[in-house]
């Protein structure tokens, strides 16, 4: 891959999509983009699905800026990377049952639903927790072992173990980071964990 | 483990960045992108923005300064101040803000604390409650009207949590800008109601305080706004004298294992050999 990709930042209106496009910038990437037109999408090295959100009304904004379709072809038959965040993450499941049962883009096998921690365990999860992940490559190759990220979530992605790349502790083993090929997710907010966030979006950019 | 978070308050009237004393004197400290700067650099777990002037001004957030202030800012962000219609949140994504904390609202407006959860999700809202000690209990303060509501800030925090909060910010009127230390039985009251994490604020003087009330009340994070100001690497010193009692985050390299404190928790300087010879030892930038 060239030195310099291009990324776009997927906007459906509900991502704190300023907050990604600051720390890409920071890494140097000059090819950056927040963006939810066709032709952009297409073009594009990579896809970040950024998002801060309930699931349907990211699901109904996604639907509304005519996006799971050029996401199918250009994620499924063009297979660029993409990595999804958070709501943009559990976006990749069949489906989430938050606010009741949506269907999302299906990609990942596995559903999202309501943190069931034992009774001592706030929900939602926020703060700095440590993840343990599967595999190193490429997310984590540039992480020390056991490193933190920034979560914020009510809901996560219980999927099958080959997909679940990484979790964390908080009462049960909560999905931190899941891939399936060329798609990534991960629940917490790379954008938002200072070095170790950095460092993980040089390890996906890296590896395209 | 989740870790206890260390969080900064940026109490901001008309663009500057200011000191709070019991919610009626204000000092002016700087620019909000400079301290969130420099509080990211020091490794901050989170910020939240709080602009005292909007709600008076009454023409939504501005969000020109937000823009400007976040920038630099690589650590979540909460903001508040002057939110009244969901387009204010909307926007406020756009500018950098990654939660929005609802105080006005949550008082008068409960139905935007439902609206804002239903399209952003829980997670992104935080209803920031100023309590204040009056002699039947403690009760929720009006800071825009400077007048003591009926509500118990325990059983108001529930009822929020209902609405759709997804986080409490509790803030003692009498503890602000005192540095006698986090008002523990208020911070209590409020945890006893809610399963969603709560941020303590207002009082804390050091890391003493902070350890204090991470560990006498069940509070998620430990809120402070004027020390974190007005010393060097404030942040680093204090999560390293934190960390000794309590697991929380280190950004830097710098854990402070060889330094000594004063009572203040103030850092005493280190002997001539040692700082001679610190001289000479080579720190590698980290390469990201």
């Amino acid at each position: 891959m060239s030195q310099s990709p291009t990324i776009v930042i997927i906007d459906y209106g509900v991502g704190n999509t300023y907050s990604v496009i600051n720390a890409i910038l920071r890494l140097g990437y000059t090819k950056v983009k927040v963006s939810d037109k066709e032709a952009d999408i297409k073009s594009a090295d990579a896809l970040i699905l950024p998002g801060v959100g309930a699931f349907d009304e990211a699901v109904r904004n996604l639907k509304s800026h005519h996006l799971p379709e050029v996401l199918n072809e250009t994620v499924l038959i063009q297979k660029k990377p993409i990595l999804g965040i958070c709501v943009g993450m559990q976006l990749l499941a069949e489906g989430s049952e938050e606010n009741g049962w949506h269907e999302g883009l299906n990609w990942i096998p596995g559903k999202v639903k309501k943190l069931e921690l034992p009774p001592s365990y706030a929900v939602p999860q926020v703060g700095w927790n440590n993840i343990s992940f599967n595999n190193r490559d490429p997310l984590f190759s540039r992480t020390a072992e056991s490193p933190n990220f920034y979560f914020d979530h009510s809901y996560h992605f219980e999927t099958k173990p080959e997909h679940r790349l990484a979790w964390c502790d908080y009462g049960i083993e909560v999905t931190a980071a899941v891939q399936k090929d060329n798609i990534f997710g991960v629940q917490f907010h790379p954008e938002k964990s200072q070095t170790n966030g950095l460092k993980l979006f040089r390890g996906f950019f890296n590896s395209i | 483990m989740l870790k206890k978070r260390i969080t900064a308050n940026l109490v901001v009237k008309n663009g500057i960045v200011v000191q709070s004393i019991g919610f009626r004197k204000y000092l002016p400290v700087g620019k909000p992108a400079i301290a969130i700067e420099y509080l990211n650099q020091w490794g901050i777990d989170e910020i939240i923005l709080t602009d005292i002037s909007a709600s008076a001004r009454g023409n939504g957030p501005d969000f020109d300064m937000i823009k400007k202030a976040t920038q630099k800012c690589f650590v979540p962000l909460t903001i508040g101040g002057g939110i009244t219609h969901v387009n204010h949140i909307k926007e406020l994504m756009h500018c950098g803000a990654d939660k929005i904390a609802l105080n006005q609202a949550a008082l008068y407006k409960t139905e935007l604390v439902t609206e804002a959860a239903n399209i952003f999700g829980n997670q992104c809202v935080v209803v920031s409650i100023d309590g204040i000690k009056t002699p039947d209990g403690y009760r929720v303060y009006d800071y825009l009207q400077k007048k003591i509501t009926t509500h118990e800030p325990g059983s108001f925090a529930r009822l929020t949590e209902e609405a759709g909060s997804g986080e409490i910010l509790i803030n003692s009127v009498d503890r602000d800008g005192s540095y006698l230390g986090y008002d523990l039985d208020l911070v209590n009251q409020v945890c006893a109601h809610v399963r969603i994490p709560v941020i303590a604020c207002g009082g804390a003087k050091n890391a003493t305080h902070m350890i204090d009330v991470l560990k006498h009340t069940n509070a998620s994070a430990a809120s402070a706004g004027n020390f974190f100001h007005f010393t060097e690497h404030s942040v680093n010193i204090t999560k390293a004298q934190i960390q000794k009692e309590l697991d929380v985050r280190l950004e830097t390299h710098a854990n402070y294992a060889e330094n000594s404190w004063d009572n203040h928790m103030r850092l005493v300087k280190k002997g001539d050999e040692v700082l001679e010879h610190m001289l000479y030892v080579h720190i590698e930038k980290e390469l990201i």
